[in-house]
């Protein structure tokens, strides 16, 4: 088979590289996996449905608007709604991913999805720029270990969450922001990069005063996005031109 | 199974359709056309910001530094580990500091 002479570069070193990568998104997620437990008890949930949620779900911003309208009594078809709302960028990784894991299985190809989390892309799309291969072994080795703790971390902090230190002092409550601001500041080398990322906050603090909150996402995404579209390639054109 | 597992359960099938819509979508086309790569490439960069922007907006002195120190580094040292740990350690600093 064609596939076996690409399958030939990867092995145990692959495994071994994709856990090490995943150390720096169990430490940021950590925090939030604690927390998240800890709210959803809060909220009305039992230890078992804040366990299955990050179990099924593994998407901590929608978990988090998930127990907060659960909290409020609002209509389950709106939790629902507003989860999808969330997650709705997922479209966009879906897309840019596809083609990197064309190769694989269609039940990999499956748990790859399942398993396609905001770092989760960004650690793909980074070693994809460098021009390695995104084999089934390195990913899983990254995206596992990250799975496995958000779970055991629901569970504990269902448990424990009266306990928690204080998390406002110890900035745990701003990590995300900050680990989210570290991709963004990975992807620089891109083409028209800082347009992109100037037009997309400022269309996201926009609908963020306005329309609200978790339309900000899709809202400020797809300026930044559109604007590439737009953009990127005429520039491109011109580069290589000359 | 009480009507949260139900919501649970619900809101995972729409996050999975999510994460493989785009894909089941995209690889009917043959041929991507060149501003459709422009916009994908854009898309990481341009999603992550919005996680950003509103944070960074609602945040105070402690929080505007410290991504902006987040920033400096990115650009000095280039990894996310230097910048990652420089980032919160100035950031637990000024909410020490400043209370």
């Amino acid at each position: 088979m064609a596939t076996d002479i690409l399958n030939e570069r990867t092995g145990p070193g692959d495994l071994a590289q994709g856990l090490r990568d995943s150390v720096p998104v169990v430490v940021a997620a950590s925090p939030f996996g604690i927390l998240f437990g800890a709210l959803a008890v809060e909220n009305g949930f039992t230890v078992f449905e804040a366990v299955l949620m990050s179990a099924t779900i593994f998407a901590g911003a929608s978990q988090m608007v998930g127990i907060d309208l659960f909290g409020q009594k609002v209509a389950p078809w709106l939790i629902v709604f507003s989860i999808f709302a969330v997650n709705f960028r997922h479209v966009l990784y879906s897309a840019a991913i596809g083609r990197r894991i064309a190769h694989w299985g269609p039940i990999q190809r499956l748990f790859g999805f399942f398993l396609l989390v905001d770092p989760m892309f960004a650690e793909a799309e980074r070693r994809g720029e460098q021009g390695k291969r995104i084999s089934f072994l390195w990913y899983m080795g990254a995206a596992l270990p990250v799975y496995v703790l958000w779970v055991a971390e629901a569970w504990v902090g269902a448990l424990f969450g009266r306990m928690m230190p204080d998390t406002h002092a110890w900035g745990i409550d701003f990590l995300l922001p900050i680990y989210f601001l570290g991709l963004v500041m990975g992807f620089r080398k891109r083409p028209i990069w800082l347009p992109v990322v100037a037009v997309s906050a400022v269309a996201s603090m926009i609908a963020y005063n306005t329309v609200g909150s978790p339309w900000h996402v899709s809202i400020g995404a797809l300026a930044g996005v559109l604007l590439a579209a737009v953009f990127a390639p005429s520039i491109k054109q011109k580069e290589e031109g000359e | 199974m009480s009507m949260t597992a139900w919501i649970i359960l619900a809101g995972a099938l729409m996050t999975f359709l999510t994460r493989i819509g785009g894909h089941l979508v995209l690889s009917r086309f043959e041929r991507i056309h060149p501003r459709v790569e422009a916009g994908l490439n854009a898309v990481p960069a341009a999603v992550l910001t919005t996680l950003v922007a509103p944070a960074a907006m609602n945040g105070g002195p402690a929080e505007i530094v410290a991504l902006a120190t987040g920033v400096v580094v990115a650009f000095l040292a280039g990894g996310m580990m230097p910048m990652f740990l420089t980032s919160a350690a100035v950031l637990i600093l000024l909410r020490h500091l400043l209370g």
